[in-house]
């Protein structure tokens, strides 16, 4: 495998997460990964088998027991608590299977919240929002809230907050379990636009067929990395695709 | 090549108070009905104040049209309690003190008065049979409430003018009606009402007399031209100075025997007391302050209990822990400047409304209306603290699942 770029995205070495407890639970034994910028990646297994818990930890939003977690070569372990904030705030976005909008505000407003903890002023903030709207395709609805759009439509709107303050890394746990079938692969065909503009992309997906059309997928069973696969020919095109695909 | 960490960005006050607009833009009707306690204590403490502020103005304002240049002379006591008579001369004598303006006197009578010849002597309903001078309305700034003062002709004849009190306590509502004059050593007989005075809070013991021309009074009454009471008007600037030398100039011979009084400074005092009901009353405004603040702090817990998805949002949206605890304090913050700010409003048309229905002035505590919500806020920020600190303390992850 070679790198086409000298730095790794993201580095993980042998991550653990143990919660404590009686016994304690061990959800993460020994993880090793490396993401290269520009990559596609979906992230399958069973429930329970700490999916979400290994993005949660790469989005540093919590730390790992042991091992290391390198971001763009920075070490979490040894950056403060406010540059870990604005790490989030500038280099990571983050699409969840709830949307999680804030109901009484628009879509516009809502994604400008996506650029608040940046530092930037109010006015380009909304103006960013309005463009990332319509790189989503919601150029029509940015005065809607919530509950004025379809399912698809919100995720859509998490998506642009996600993106509006250009992240490095889009983490997305589930974002099209709240879906049906068809919103829920425009979602994806959403998703591997970004990448193709530039955005590393990582999502967790219980969708094995959707999993399939995607270039790299990573296999978590029991807290460890069970298989690793990489299509040699990605991006793929069609989100239904599922091609035949060399073992790692 | 390494990128480096992103620099760490502050809230601006726009937007921090843009986010503690989040929570009541969502729950208005919660919040609303969360800031009526605090509204309900600072409307209380606004209108109690205005109100006895107003009233205070009221009776100042009487004081003022009454004149604060009255002096009062009158009998003292002995070592034995029994009342010293003022000399007959004195009355001349405090006419003749420089800065005196007018002077005008009641006259001791042995009657006493009743609402028929059929009561009781005994039953004198505490009330006092004086001779008037002429000129003594006048010197009291009094009015009528119904009927007619004395003059030259009716000072001669069997007829009185009542004090609002006497009037009160005799059951007589008009003049024309008769009541009943006696004593043990004058002839008794009928007396005819010509009038009743208005409520004069500068001299109430005139409130409860019944008062008669001095003509009539020398010649039935038993006056024997003893001063009751001698009233006094100075120039406004020597009030004190007269004050000083009322007692010598009246009875040389025993200055300290006789009582001198400025009846504004009582009237002034009592206007300045606080009544034990406003206290209670400003007591019970400090529970409702209390309440309110409970019911902020429970309405701010149960929002962040159930806004765990944003804070998990927002914190990884790049919010660091102060910045979640800023958002819910200026939250809680905000719901009690308005819960104050309303309450100091409605306290405020509280006392324009009473004040405008006793016809009194409006004065409206300006301390009150502006520490009543900043009462309100500095309760909100302490029942915002925990909520607030509750919310930042929450593990994003944590937040996240279980929203
Ligand atoms: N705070 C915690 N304390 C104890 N156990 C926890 C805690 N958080 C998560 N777990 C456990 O960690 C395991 C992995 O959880 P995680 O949410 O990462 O699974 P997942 O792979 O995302 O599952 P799913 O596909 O159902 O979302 C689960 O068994 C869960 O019960
Ligand atoms: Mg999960």
């Amino acid at each position: 495998m070679t790198a086409p770029c000298p730095e790794p995205l993201l580095l993980l070495e042998n991550v653990v997460k143990t919660y404590p407890g009686h016994p304690p639970v061990h959800v993460l034994r020994g993880i090793d990964l490396k993401v290269r910028r520009g990559e596609l990646v979906a992230v399958v297994g069973p429930s329970g088998s700490g999916k979400s818990t290994l993005l949660s930890l790469i989005g540093t939003l919590d730390h790992p027991s042991s091992g290391r977690i390198l971001f763009e070569g920075h070490d979490l372990a040894h950056l403060s608590g406010s540059e870990i904030a604005a790490l989030r705030a500038h280099r990571i976005g983050f699409v969840f299977q709830q949307f999680f909008l804030l109901p009484a505000q628009t879509a516009v407003e809502n994604v400008a919240g996506g650029l608040l903890y940046t530092g930037e002023g109010p006015r380009r903030r909304r103006e960013r929002a309005v463009e990332a709207l319509q790189d989503v395709g919601l150029g029509q609805r940015l005065g809607h809230r919530p509950e004025q759009l379809s399912g698809g439509e919100k995720q859509r709107v998490a998506i642009a907050r996600a993106l509006v303050g250009r992240p490095a890394l889009l983490l997305a746990d589930e974002p099209t379990g709240a879906l049906d079938s068809v919103s829920g692969s425009s979602i994806i065909d959403l998703l591997r636009d970004l990448n193709t503009k530039g955005t590393t992309v990582m999502v967790i997906t219980h969708d094995r067929e959707l999993a399939e059309s995607f270039p790299r997928r990573v296999g978590i069973q029991d807290g460890q990395v069970a298989f690793d696969d990489v299509d040699d020919r990605w991006p793929a095109t069609d989100s239904r695709a599922a091609g035949t695909r060399p073992r790692a | 090549m390494m990128s480096s960490v992103p620099r760490p960005a502050r809230l601006s006050p726009a937007d921090l108070i843009r986010l503690g607009m989040v929570g009541p833009r969502t729950r208005t009707l919660r919040s609303v009905l969360s800031a009526l306690g605090v509204a309900l204590g600072v409307a209380a403490l606004v209108a109690v104040t205005g109100i006895s502020a107003s009233h205070q103005a009221h009776l100042l304002d009487r004081l003022d049209r009454l004149g604060s240049n009255l002096i009062t002379v009158s009998p003292g006591v002995d070592v034995d309690q029994r009342p010293v008579p003022l000399p007959k001369e004195s009355v001349a004598m405090l006419a003749a003190v420089a800065p005196v303006e007018t002077v005008s006197a009641t006259g001791a009578t042995q009657a006493d008065i009743y609402r028929n010849d059929l009561v009781p002597v005994t039953q004198t309903n505490g009330l006092s049979v004086r001779s008037a001078r002429l000129d003594l309305l006048g010197a009291l700034r009094g009015n009528l409430r119904v009927g007619r003062w004395l003059d030259r002709a009716t000072e001669r004849l069997p007829v009185v003018v009542l004090g609002s009190e006497a009037a009160d306590r005799l059951g007589i509502s008009g003049p024309g009606e008769r009541v009943w004059l006696c004593g043990k050593k004058i002839q008794c007989g009928w007396f005819s009402v010509l009038g009743i005075l208005a409520p004069n809070p500068l001299v109430p013991e005139i409130d409860s007399t019944a008062l008669t021309g001095r003509p009539q009074a020398t010649a039935r009454l038993g006056d024997d031209g003893t001063p009751a009471t001698v009233y006094v008007r100075t120039h406004p600037a020597r009030v004190t100075d007269v004050q000083a030398i009322a007692g010598a100039t009246a009875n040389p011979a025993a200055p300290n025997l006789v009582s001198v009084s400025r009846p504004s400074d009582l009237l002034k005092a009592r206007a300045e007391t606080k009544t034990s009901l406003e206290g209670m009353v400003l007591a019970l405004a400090g529970v409702a302050l209390a309440v309110g603040g409970l019911g902020i702090a429970n309405t701010m817990v149960v929002g962040v209990m159930e806004r765990r998805g944003e804070v998990g949002l927002r914190r990884a949206l790049g919010a660091r822990p102060g910045q979640i605890a800023a958002q819910f304090l200026i939250e809680s913050v905000m719901l009690g400047l308005f819960g104050g700010t309303a309450g100091a409003l409605v306290g405020g048309a509280t006392v324009h409304l009473y004040a405008s229905v006793k016809a009194w002035p409006t004065a409206v505590s300006l301390t009150w209306v502006t520490a009543g919500p900043v009462m309100a806020v500095v309760i909100a920020a302490g029942a915002g603290l925990y909520p607030a600190l509750r919310a930042a303390r929450m593990s994003p992850t944590e937040a996240l699942r279980s929203a």
